[in-house]
């Protein structure tokens, strides 16, 4: 069957993955990591935008979150602890290997791609099979009109689970090999540097700043609040919200300084926050379990389903479920971006604002 | 198999739930162990998730034995919209073997961590042990194919952190983490590459239904290309010859507490989730299955049997030895593999088995002997047989059983594996399995002349015996290596009981 | 041609996911890589969100109070929700819209939608701002009276053209949903190896001096060097 695109979606497919062929170069041929590494973000942002025109908003927030967001921030503060040009690469003569199993790699994936379903082709069994009935069920299963979520935290709430417990592993990864600021707090001069920084604040150039985002941090929290309780109606949902969460504290972190950060949010808290969210996505399906059901059955968890119950318009139990284990990933990923911006930041005595 | 039909280790409603409590006692012990007190307290909670797995492993071996495939639905829906844990013959082998090690390197853990891992990083460093059970646990469990590539990743993430933290005795040991992350993710990723292909084609993402849609497509292009991309993936994993290069140092600056535990379990799940997709998802007797595994697998196996025992000839370092030592024994297994026959793939699967036992006691006791000298060498084993009569014994028993002498376990999977290949009529995969028994003498040889023969160097440090705890643990390995010689039902029947699961319906395998 | 206009996204996607690989193997420096390798992810993510594209459809959230298809329809309750969807879909009707190749053009959509937009004033603004869903596809009957039934909640005049702009649709269609959940994992996963490779680069590069892969191998060859020379 052919596929019918409108001309909007082909120009802006077409644009964005031609955008995205340029970075790729640019990147290739770069040497300064800062460069390389602002361009990666561009990367992920334009791949976001992309992801919008393919329909995929919940993929196309988190990449503009996490890729393009997290992903640059971690990679800024790696860069500053180490160094900031890549050395030249070797002669061409030299780079035959790479060439060969990239080629080889091209190879079979264009080997492939001759017998993959036509682009957008509804008939596709990638689209008729499983995503067909997930689109037809999750009315009367679940009852969220934002269908990702239905199958992110109902039908494939086992994988999210794993998700969470991925992330909460890189957590105690990142606390493990760079510690948690212990080196920052530990350094004698600590306290002076941080006066200093104090008196650097009251320069105009950062008043506009402070007062900004004095304002736009409670903001940002509450907006997280919003995409995180509203995920079940627009894009949005847990990892979404925890990111944006983490992001107010970076925020708060860069311009009032790490330590008052890490006294208004404190480290601690970060690190156990991490391991209660996943004990709380845990927890929730244990409740159905202990309730008769199967792990995470969320039919179960007020107790088991009476037979034939008509539930109103919502489907309570679900979606009693899919907020419990919501709870847990947004608690889990918050803590764990904070801990790993933390831990990044810390292993710095200090920061001076041209780094930034 | 038979053995635990009649079992009945647990209530009901705790069987019931056994393959989910697999994967997740450990990850709410994990999440727990973040706030133990000190590592020793934390130490405990990782023993007592450990021994819980052997338990609930047990019981959902009987409970396969009975039932013959075991289907766990998560979150109540079926399959394929669900997602499934499902246990049949092939995987119980390996939760059992999984779980029993990890009790034994934790046993093993409580003196090597203490000594080797920073106080203040102990608790989270069995976090991360725990974090890795469980996805191991997962991948050896799990039915739907995407989940895989989650529980892949959940078992990496932590792995790369444990192989990491070595860095306290040795640098290296940051650069080993940092390669096998590049490699692990890259295989990770192509693994994901494969099961996209594999989704465009079917629609689906549980295994059983795969396999069922594929019926017919073995001409379509993105099936085959996505075979390729998951043997690449897995093999990755499952240090595959050539796709071994980040295990010799990972293993070998690993905690020795990590090496123990990784060396008997994390390629094997890898290996395990191999074999699940050749001969469950794919058919085995698809053309170009077929081709794979005699022009690609089987000769990839060979030269690892051969050029990593080789290797491991020369290497100073005793973990080195035993690293390529573990690559050249994975192309054993391979080899049973790419056979293709129900006797291949027993063979194979009782040599994984074999192998972790063995590789788990030699591990233990070279990480024993370091514990107090902190010495790795070969050089360094010169006379340890006097000072420490008792590691070294066992030591030698489990070497013994790496060559495959008789009176050893690793005789008797060998035997079996020749028996496969000749019946197959590959003789020169025999003669491999011959010649690289006459390496492994060498390697092997080397180490017990210096700790037998050898008088010590002028100021050596002095290899002292191991803790209690770690001998005991060492000598239950050892000894398993000697009884299953005489009594090999459980691990064999078990391997068979596999082999005849999966390939039953095709046992006719390669032509 | 044809067969070109049916693959070429792939196509691109594969070479997008060579040039992550080249960027990951052929640099020294571990940073680069790590980049590499997250261009080589982000574009296996492209791959999979390619495969869940359904020509003309639309993100996988359900329009108009989002239970089509439900058998429970208590509208009065559910009265603000289908405000706040039904100018969007109204609005999506622009589209292009096609049964078995029956296009109705896109002008004739737009001005009906215009018309509608006009009429809801600024609660249509709002609205689209929270749902960035854009164009919908219609087939058939069934979505058609959904649209006007949501829209007939609002105006009773504007749902006529409504109603007028999809005629003869059934269905909206939805991009499929499981390749963006399976994204989302894989992002995810994506961020927490990369927090593991950054941290592990943080410590190489404090215990080499350097995080140029060549200069740390051979600072690791020296060193096996003078080991073996002890031996």
């Amino acid at each position: 069957m052919e596929a019918h695109f409108s001309p909007s979606v082909l120009i802006a497919n077409i644009v964005l993955m031609a955008m995205l062929g340029v970075i790729t170069i640019a990147i290739i041929r770069l040497r300064s990591l800062f460069a390389i590494v602002m361009l990666g973000g561009v990367y992920s942002l334009v791949s976001a935008a992309w992801f919008q025109a393919m329909d995929a908003v919940d993929v196309s927030f988190t990449e503009a979150a996490v890729g393009a967001g997290i992903s640059t921030t971690l990679f800024l503060a790696a860069m500053l602890l180490t160094v900031r040009t890549a050395k030249p690469s070797k002669p061409i003569k030299k780079r035959w290997a790479p060439l060969a199993v990239v080629l080889a790699t091209g190879a079979a994936l264009v080997y492939a791609s001759v017998d993959l379903p036509v682009f957008g082709s509804a008939e596709a069994p990638a689209n008729a099979h499983v995503g067909k009935a997930y689109i037809e069920a999750t009315p009367s299963d679940v009852g969220t009109p934002n269908i990702v979520t239905a199958v992110l935290a109902s039908y494939r709430g086992f994988d999210t689970f794993g998700e969470t417990v991925v992330v909460f592993a890189a957590g105690v990864a990142v606390i493990l090999l760079i510690g948690f600021g212990e080196r920052a707090r530990a350094a004698s001069d600590w306290r002076g540097k941080d006066e200093e920084q104090d008196e650097n604040f009251s320069d105009d150039s950062h008043l506009i700043l402070r007062v900004v985002s004095k304002f736009l941090i409670p903001l940002i929290a509450i907006f997280a609040f919003y995409v995180h309780f509203h995920g079940e109606y627009s894009p949005g949902g847990g990892f979404q919200a925890g990111v944006i969460f983490a992001v107010a504290v970076m925020l708060y972190a860069l311009i009032f300084g790490l330590k008052a950060a890490m006294t208004a949010f404190p480290p601690v808290w970060a690190r156990a926050g991490a391991a209660i969210g996943v004990a709380i996505y845990g927890m929730t399906g244990i409740i159905c379990m202990i309730n008769g059901g199967d792990f995470l059955d969320y039919d179960y968890i007020f107790g088991p389903p009476v037979e034939g119950a008509h539930h109103g318009h919502h489907n309570w139990p679900q979606i009693t479920g899919i907020i419990g284990v919501e709870v847990g990933v947004v608690v889990a990923v918050a803590c764990v971006m904070i801990t790993a911006f933390y831990a990044f930041a810390g292993r710095v005595p200090e920061i001076r604002d041209e780094d930034w | 198999m038979n053995m635990f039909a009649d079992l009945h280790l647990a209530p009901e409603a705790l069987a019931v739930h056994a393959p989910v409590l697999l994967v997740l006692a450990p990850f709410m012990m994990s999440t727990a162990s973040v706030f133990a007190p000190n590592g020793r307290f934390a130490w405990g909670m990782a023993l007592l998730t450990s021994a819980f797995t052997v338990w609930m492993s047990l019981v959902l071996a009987s409970d396969v034995a009975r039932e013959g495939v075991i289907s766990y639905h998560m979150g109540g829906w079926a399959p394929p919209l669900g997602i499934e844990f499902r246990a049949d013959g092939l995987n119980v082998l390996i939760v059992i073997l999984i779980s029993f090690m990890a009790l034994m390197s934790a046993l093993f853990a409580q003196p090597a961590v203490a000594r080797e891992i920073r106080t203040e990083k102990q608790p989270l460093f069995y976090t991360a042990f725990q974090i890795c059970l469980a996805g191991l646990m997962g991948m050896a469990l799990t039915g739907d194919a995407f989940n895989l590539f989650v529980f892949l990743e959940i078992s990496s993430i932590a792995t790369y952190v444990l192989v990491g933290l070595g860095a306290t005795r040795d640098r290296r040991a940051l650069t080993a983490a940092f390669n096998y992350l590049i490699m692990g993710t890259i295989g990770a990723s192509f693994f994901v590459i494969g099961v996209g292909f594999l989704y465009a084609a079917t629609g689906t993402l549980n295994m059983a239904d795969i396999a069922e849609r594929l019926n017919g497509l073995d001409d379509s292009r993105v099936v085959q290309a996505g075979f390729g991309f998951i043997v690449v993936g897995l093999g990755l994993k499952a240090a595959m010859f050539p796709l071994h290069q980040w295990l010799p140092n990972a293993y070998a600056y690993a905690p020795s507490f990590v090496t123990v535990f990784l060396s008997a379990t994390a390629t094997k799940a890898a290996f395990y989730a191999l074999a699940r997709f050749i001969f469950t998802v794919y058919d085995p007797n698809w053309d170009f299955v077929v081709a794979a595994m005699n022009y690609v697998l089987a000769p990839a196996a060979c030269l690892a049997i051969l050029f990593c025992s080789f290797q491991a000839i020369f290497q100073l370092d005793v973990r080195r030895v035993l690293a390529y030592s573990s690559v050249a024994q994975v192309g054993y297994m391979l080899l049973g593999l790419s056979v293709g026959t129900v006797a291949g793939l027993s063979a194979g699967m009782f040599h994984l088995a074999n192998h972790a036992l063995m590789k788990g006691a030699l591990f233990m006791a070279v990480g024993a002997v370091a514990l107090h000298s902190n010495v790795w060498r070969v050089c360094d084993f010169k006379g340890a047989a006097k000072t420490a009569p008792l590691t070294i014994a066992g030591f030698t028993v489990a070497a013994f059983s790496l060559m495959g002498t008789p009176l050893t376990v690793g005789f008797l999977s060998k035997l079996r594996l020749y028996d496969a290949v000749v019946i197959n009529g590959w003789w020169w995969a025999a003669v491999v399995i011959a010649t690289s028994s006459i390496l492994a003498f060498f390697y092997v040889g080397r180490l017990l002349q210096a700790a037998y023969l050898m008088k010590p160097d002028e100021g050596a440090p002095e290899i002292k015996e191991a803790p209690m705890v770690i001998l005991f643990a060492l000598w239950v390995l050892a000894g398993l290596n000697i009884y299953f010689f005489f009594d090999s039902s459980l691990p064999l029947g078990l391997a068979e009981a596999g082999a005849e699961a999966v390939l039953g319906a095709s046992a006719g395998g390669v032509q | 041609m044809q067969f070109v206009l049916d693959h070429y996204n792939y196509w691109i996607i594969i070479l997008l996911m060579m040039g992550g690989l080249y960027i990951l193997f052929e640099s020294q420096n571990l940073i680069k890589r790590l980049v590499g390798l997250s261009i080589f992810q982000t574009s296996v993510i492209v791959l999979y969100v390619t495969l869940g594209k359904v020509a003309g459809g639309t993100a996988p959230i359900f329009v108009g109070g989002g239970h089509h298809g439900d058998e429970h329809g208590d509208e009065t309750t559910h009265g603000d929700h289908a405000t706040a969807h039904g100018p969007e879909a109204a609005v999506a009707s622009h589209g292009e819209v096609h049964e078995n190749g029956y296009h109705i053009e896109p002008s004739e959509g737009h001005a009906d939608a215009s018309h509608i937009g006009d009429a809801l004033g600024e609660e249509a603004v709002l609205a689209d701002v929270v749902e960035p869903a854009v164009e919908l596809t219609h087939h058939g009957d069934e979505t058609v009276q959904d649209v006007a039934h949501s829209a007939k909640e609002l105006s009773h005049d504007t749902a006529s053209h409504g109603a007028d702009a999809a005629h003869g649709a059934v269905e909206v269609i939805y991009s499929n949903p499981l390749p963006h959940v399976l994204m989302l994992t894989a992002i995810v996963v994506g961020v927490a190896t990369l927090s593991v490779g950054l941290a592990l680069v943080v410590r190489i590069r404090e215990a080499y001096g350097t995080i140029e892969m060549d200069d740390v191998n051979a600072a690791d060859i020296a060193a096996g060097e003078m080991e073996g020379e002890k031996a």
